[in-house]
């Protein structure tokens, strides 16, 4: 029965192929498992949106949204009928078909990432064997697609716009994979679904999860601040600082071209808090091992929305950054922790198991943090800016 | 160490957040087509026209001046003064308004027309939706549109209406009295006159009665 329940998804596809002939088979296949994925995700984007609003509203001691359907929840469908319905502009300067463009690889970019995460026990588009490299490459097309956006726009705002989101993406970049290189060394694997069987094990009750390692959760720690860069958002949504340069890349993007930028926006961020999820907390995995009749696809976005939360609760508090703080904690901090979190990693595989691995693993790492953070204090002294002409 | 600040202001988010559920009083949003807070005594948008008693018609105390059109900064006041006069609010016989508009639609809600105005005339309302369909007339108000009653003025300014209700009765009493006087002096004029008439016949017959006839006729005309 529970497998049954478990593996529902992946039985009706069997029963669908069923009446399918031959040929058309690897085609039909493909369609019946990207479909639902298409439909789930935008889906928990429409979702997310309103819990975002009504839960920043909480933060702020507002109701949020609740005037669209019950408490608010038909709230995105206003939204999205508002943003079909708007006239779509376009600068007569911009490069048309770039400007058309850009929305188009965004979101496509976005959604192909998905193509590798497993959302399930075997719940996978395609389990490639470098699945990880797959997601990092496929995930920097969002640059380009910034950066196509910002140019062709022919405004100064959404130039600056773009020139940041690319400065601070790739910056996050770096940290991003040197913290999931760990994990790959841990799993000796590339392959999103090995990952997850790595750390489907229970130990008493508790799981075999990477983040209850030193290394994990440092590496887990690292990689969701570079996934907050990533996907611009508070507080480090420099690109679309609206107090500075109004909205950024997409300043000049309006009504339904618009709403493919959130759309995008939203589906990167789920696409990396996925794959922190499949690197870091088991992916579709039970927390514990009496909970495991409850289905992995529920485990996986139960997952997703505790992170989700997390999000939305990062950007209820901070304030933005300037630039130079944003790109002094990339290189300065982030960077060389996650290479020393590699090397504590290595120490952890090759030392025998047991308490002693666990004090030096954390030692290295609670040492070199310190030190790292007071390197970043060091620079904030300040003094009187003198004029050498001036005076 | 490094991101101290950041777990305390994560604290203070998630109390804000549980305490919003918790307590009511964290809440001071008010839902505003539903709930509406009472207006301050001070709350003013746009002008409008105060007659008294219960016709707009014959009550309105504009007697078509001009002041405000001419001081009004944008220029959204545009009045016709009447051909005829008619008893204003002291019962003195004045001009009234033919035709009195205002385009709310310019009104800056500054309220130098109320400054102004000379008759306590004009006022400001408290009256704010008035959003329309039609930009252009349904935004031009005529003077019927504009006319609201003392009543009214009464229970959205009480403490500047008493005021303006004070200084208007003691101006009535004053015309009334000036009034009284000038009747009474008309009498007393007209009663020397008659009795000044009634005395000048006697002599008459006796000398010359042919140009005090005419005299007498003179005088009674």
């Amino acid at each position: 029965m529970f497998e049954t329940i478990d593996q529902i998804f992946v039985l009706i596809k069997h029963v669908l192929l069923g009446y399918v002939p031959g040929m058309a088979k690897p085609l039909v296949s493909a369609i019946l498992s990207v479909v639902p994925v298409i439909i789930a995700f935008p889906l928990l984007f429409a979702i997310t949106t309103v819990l975002e609003r009504k839960g920043l509203g909480r933060m702020q001691n507002r109701y949020g949204p609740n005037r669209t359907g019950w408490f608010g929840i038909l709230q995105p469908m206003a939204d999205g009928i508002k943003s079909l319905t708007k006239e779509d502009i376009v600068p007569k300067t911009a490069d048309q078909l770039v400007h058309f463009l850009a929305p188009v690889v965004m979101v496509i970019a976005s959604f192909l990432v998905y193509a590798v995460l497993p959302i399930g026990r075997n719940m996978v588009i395609a389990d490639l064997n470098a699945g990880v490299l797959f997601f990092f490459a496929i995930g920097s097309m969002v640059e380009l697609s910034v950066f196509m956006a910002g140019w062709s726009s022919h405004s100064k705002y959404s130039l600056l716009g773009a020139m940041r989101a690319i400065a601070q993406m790739i910056s996050y970049e770096m940290p991003l994979v040197l913290a999931s290189v760990a994990v790959i060394m841990a799993a000796g694997s590339l392959s999103t679904v090995s990952i997850v069987n790595m750390q489907s094990g229970y130990t008493g009750i508790w799981p075999h999860w990477y983040l209850f390692t030193p290394w994990g959760i440092t590496g887990f720690i690292i990689f969701m601040i570079a996934a907050t860069a990533e996907s611009n958002r508070c507080p480090f949504d420099m690109p679309e600082g609206e107090s500075e340069i109004i909205a950024g890349y997409f300043i000049e993007y309006s009504g339904f071209k618009f709403a493919l930028f959130f759309l995008a926006e939203y589906l990167g961020m789920f696409a990396t808090s996925a794959m922190a999820i499949t690197l870091f907390l088991g992916g579709w995995a039970a927390p514990f091992s009496f909970l495991t009749w409850i289905p992995s696809y529920i485990w996986f976005f139960g997952k997703l929305l505790a992170i989700i939360f997390m999000f939305i609760w990062v950007r209820g508090t901070l304030p933005r950054l300037r630039m130079d703080q944003l790109m002094n904690f990339a290189w300065k901090f982030m960077l060389p922790l996650s290479l020393i979190n590699i090397i504590g990693a290595g120490i952890w595989h090759f030392m025998p198991a047991g308490f002693m691995r666990w004090g030096v693993v954390s030692l290295l790492i609670v040492v070199s943090c310190v030190l790292l953070s007071r390197g970043l204090r060091r620079n904030k002294w300040f003094h009187v800016r003198t004029y050498r002409f001036a005076s | 160490m490094l991101g101290e600040g950041i777990v305390k202001g994560l604290a203070e988010t998630a109390r804000n957040f549980f305490g919003s559920y918790v307590n009511k009083e964290r809440l001071t949003t008010v839902q505003f087509p539903e709930e509406r807070l009472p207006q301050i005594e001070a709350t003013r948008d746009f002008p409008f026209l105060v007659y008294d008693g219960a016709d707009p018609e014959p009550g309105l105390r504009c007697v078509a001046c001009q002041i405000c059109e001419k001081e009004c900064p944008p220029k959204c006041i545009y009045i016709v003064k009447s051909a005829d006069k008619k008893p204003d609010a002291t019962g003195k016989q004045q001009f009234y308004p033919a035709q009195f508009d205002i385009d709310i639609s310019v009104c800056m809600s500054c309220q130098i027309c109320v400054e102004v105005c000379p008759f306590d005339a004009i006022k400001m309302d408290v009256e704010f939706e008035m959003s329309s369909t039609d930009r252009f007339g349904g935004l031009l108000l005529d003077k019927y549109k504009l006319a609201k009653s003392n009543e009214y003025y009464n229970k959205i300014h009480p403490t500047e209406a008493d005021a303006v209700d004070a200084a208007l009765a003691e101006e009535r009493a004053k015309a009334k009295l000036a009034a009284e006087a000038k009747a009474k002096k008309d009498a007393e004029a007209a009663a020397a006159k008659a009795a000044a008439a009634a005395a000048a016949p006697a002599p008459v017959p006796v000398e010359t009665p042919a140009p005090a006839a005419a005299t007498a006729t003179g005088e009674t005309k």
